[in-house]
C-alpha cells in the first residue's frame, strides 16, 4: 500500500516538475518579441473591428501602422483625440481630415411594388428575385440590410421604410455603402450638407411615374450651380463634394425636391427635411 | 495489426462511434463554435491536430509509466520481482489531463514563434480544447489497445499505431460533425423558427435528429 502511494506521488511529482520546467524553458526559448507601439496603438484604436481600413481587424491595422507607411486617417472610425495620440506614438505629424458620414440617396414615399416579395427579409436576397420588387430599379428596397451590418448602430429603419442616419454615431466606415445592393448609400464629408437624395438613372418620365421625389435629369441644378459642382449623367444629378460650396441654389430650383439641404436640420436628417417638403 | 483492423478502427471511431453524435463527447465546442462553417472547420482542424498529439503522447506515457508490465521504465530502473507493483492505472485521468494541457501549451508557443499566420487561423481554438472531454476521451479509449487479449499480445508499436489511427479518425469524425452542424445552423438563421426555440434550443433539436440518423451505422461492426 505504502509503495503504491510513494510511486504514484513520485510519478505525478516528477512529471509535474519536468513539465513545469519544460514549459518555463520553452516560454523563454520561444518568446516572441512584440512591438510595444502596436499594443499601445491597439488600445487607442476603436477596436470595433469594422474592417473599413481594409485590414482584418484593429490589431492588423495597428501592425500596418507601425511597420508600413499607412496614415492614421485610413481609420475612419477613430476619434480625433485618439488619432493625435497615435500620431505622437508613431512620431508622425497628424494631418487633420474631415469627418465623413453616410448619406442615403433615396427618399421614396410609396413606390408601387411590381410584385409581392415573401422571401428572406434581406435586400441582397430581394434583389436576386427579378431585380427587386420596387418599380424604381435604383431606390431603396427598405429591408434594412444596411442597418443590420452597421457596427455602430448608427442606422435605423424609420417608419417610412427608409434607413436613417444618426449623425452622432455614424463614423463613415462605409460598411452600409458596401452592403447596399442598389448602391444608394455613399460616404460624404460632414460639412457638405447638400445631397442629391435620389439614385434613379431611369429617364424623367419613368421616374415621375414611380416616385414623387425622384431626380428626372432636368439639368436645372446644373445650370443654377455657381461652382459648377453638379453634373447630370444618365438622368441623375451628381454633386462633386470637392467643388460644392453648400450655397443651396440647386435646392431651390429642383422641381421635384430631389435635392436635400441638411444644414437646416442637421441632426434630424431626412425626417425633418421631408416634413418641410410636405409643407412646401 | 492488419490493414483491415486499422481501417475498422478508423471507420468505427469516425462514423459508427462518432465522438459527438454517438458518444456525446465534446458537445461544448459543437454548440459553441458551430454557428458558421469557417469557424467550425478551423475548430475541427485544431481538434484533429490536438487529438493526434494527445494520442501519441498519452500512449507513450501510459505504456512506459503507468502500466504494470515488463516495459515499465520504473520497473526496469528500480527492479523488483513483480511489475504489477508499478501498475498506476488509477492515475490515468489526472496524468492524461496534465500531459495534454502541457502539450497544447507547448505547441501553441512553437506555433506563435514559427508561424504567426497559422496561429491566427488556429491559435484561438487551441486553448479551448486543452481540457476538452473528446480529447481526454480518445486518450482513455486508446488504452483498450494496450490490453492483452486472447488473440494477440500488444506491442508498443501496435499500440502506438492503433492510437494514432483512432486519433486521426476521431478528429475527422469531429470535424465532419462540426461541418454538418454548421451547415444546418447557417440554414436555420434564415428559417422561421418559433420564438422560444430560436438559437440554442433549435440547435439541440437538429443535433438530436442528426444523432438519430447516425444510429443507422450501429451494428456495422
Amino acid at each position: 500500500m505504502l509503495t503504491t502511494v510513494i510511486i504514484s506521488l513520485s510519478i505525478l511529482g516528477v512529471l509535474g516538475v519536468l513539465f513545469g520546467l519544460g514549459l518555463a524553458y520553452a516560454s523563454k526559448k520561444f518568446s516572441v518579441e512584440t512591438d510595444p507601439r502596436v499594443d499601445r496603438i491597439c488600445e487607442l484604436l476603436p477596436n470595433a473591428n469594422c474592417g473599413a481600413c481594409g485590414f482584418a481587424g484593429c490589431n492588423a491595422f495597428a501592425e500596418q501602422l507601425v511597420h508600413g507607411s499607412l496614415d492614421v486617417n485610413t481609420c475612419k472610425v477613430c476619434a480625433s483625440e485618439a488619432k493625435s495620440v497615435i500620431s505622437s506614438v508613431l512620431g508622425k505629424e497628424l494631418v487633420n481630415q474631415e469627418r465623413e458620414i453616410a448619406v442615403i440617396h433615396c427618399m421614396r414615399e410609396t413606390i408601387p411594388a411590381r410584385f409581392e416579395y415573401n422571401g428572406i427579409q434581406d435586400c441582397r436576397s430581394a434583389l436576386l428575385v427579378n431585380g427587386g420588387f420596387t418599380t424604381c430599379q435604383y431606390g431603396c428596397l427598405g429591408l434594412g440590410t444596411c442597418a443590420t451590418v452597421c457596427p455602430f448602430e448608427a442606422l435605423y429603419m424609420g417608419e417610412d421604410g427608409l434607413p436613417h442616419v444618426v449623425d452622432e454615431k455614424c463614423t463613415g466606415c462605409g460598411n452600409c455603402a458596401k452592403v447596399c445592393p442598389r448602391g444608394m448609400i455613399t460616404i460624404a464629408p460632414m460639412s457638405r450638407d447638400v445631397h442629391i437624395l435620389c439614385n434613379s438613372k431611369h429617364d424623367g418620365k419613368y421616374t415621375i411615374g414611380c416616385c414623387n421625389h425622384g431626380c428626372i435629369g432636368c439639368k436645372r441644378c446644373e445650370k443654377a450651380c455657381p461652382a459648377g459642382a453638379i453634373a447630370v449623367k444618365d438622368f441623375l444629378a451628381c454633386i462633386d463634394y470637392t467643388k460644392c460650396v453648400v450655397c443651396g441654389a440647386c435646392v431651390d430650383v429642383c422641381p421635384t425636391g430631389a435635392i436635400g439641404d441638411y444644414s437646416l436640420f442637421r441632426g434630424k436628417q431626412s425626417a425633418k427635411w421631408r416634413s418641410g417638403l410636405a409643407a412646401k | 495489426m492488419s490493414f483491415v483492423e486499422l481501417f475498422t478502427i478508423f471507420f468505427g471511431v469516425m462514423l459508427i462511434n462518432n465522438f459527438i453524435l454517438s458518444k456525446f463527447l465534446g458537445l461544448c465546442p459543437f454548440f459553441g463554435v458551430s454557428k458558421n462553417t469557417k469557424d467550425a472547420v478551423s475548430m475541427g482542424v485544431a481538434v484533429i491536430f490536438v487529438m493526434i498529439m494527445a494520442s501519441v503522447a498519452t500512449c507513450a506515457i501510459n505504456w512506459y509509466f503507468l502500466m504494470g508490465h515488463q516495459s515499465n521504465l520504473l520497473f526496469q530502473v528500480f527492479g523488483g520481482t513483480d511489475p504489477s507493483t508499478f501498475d498506476m492505472a488509477f492515475l490515468k485521468t489526472i496524468v492524461y489531463i496534465l500531459v495534454i494541457a502541457v502539450l497544447v501549451q507547448f505547441v501553441e508557443m512553437i506555433i506563435i514563434k514559427t508561424s504567426p499566420a497559422l496561429y491566427r487561423a488556429m491559435g484561438i481554438y487551441l486553448p479551448l480544447i486543452t481540457t476538452n472531454c473528446a480529447i481526454l476521451g480518445v486518450a482513455l479509449l486508446n488504452d483498450d489497445f494496450a490490453k492483452s487479449s486472447a488473440s494477440m499480445e500488444p506491442t508498443f508499436l501496435s499500440y502506438l499505431v492503433k492510437s494514432l489511427v483512432q486519433g486521426v479518425g476521431g478528429g475527422l469524425g469531429f470535424t465532419m460533425a462540426m461541418l454538418l452542424m454548421s451547415g444546418v445552423r447557417e440554414r436555420l438563421e434564415y428559417t422561421p423558427v418559433p420564438v422560444p426555440l430560436r438559437g440554442i434550443p433549435i440547435a439541440f433539436f437538429s443535433a438530436s435528429i442528426m444523432s438519430i440518423s447516425f444510429l443507422g451505422f450501429t451494428g456495422m461492426m
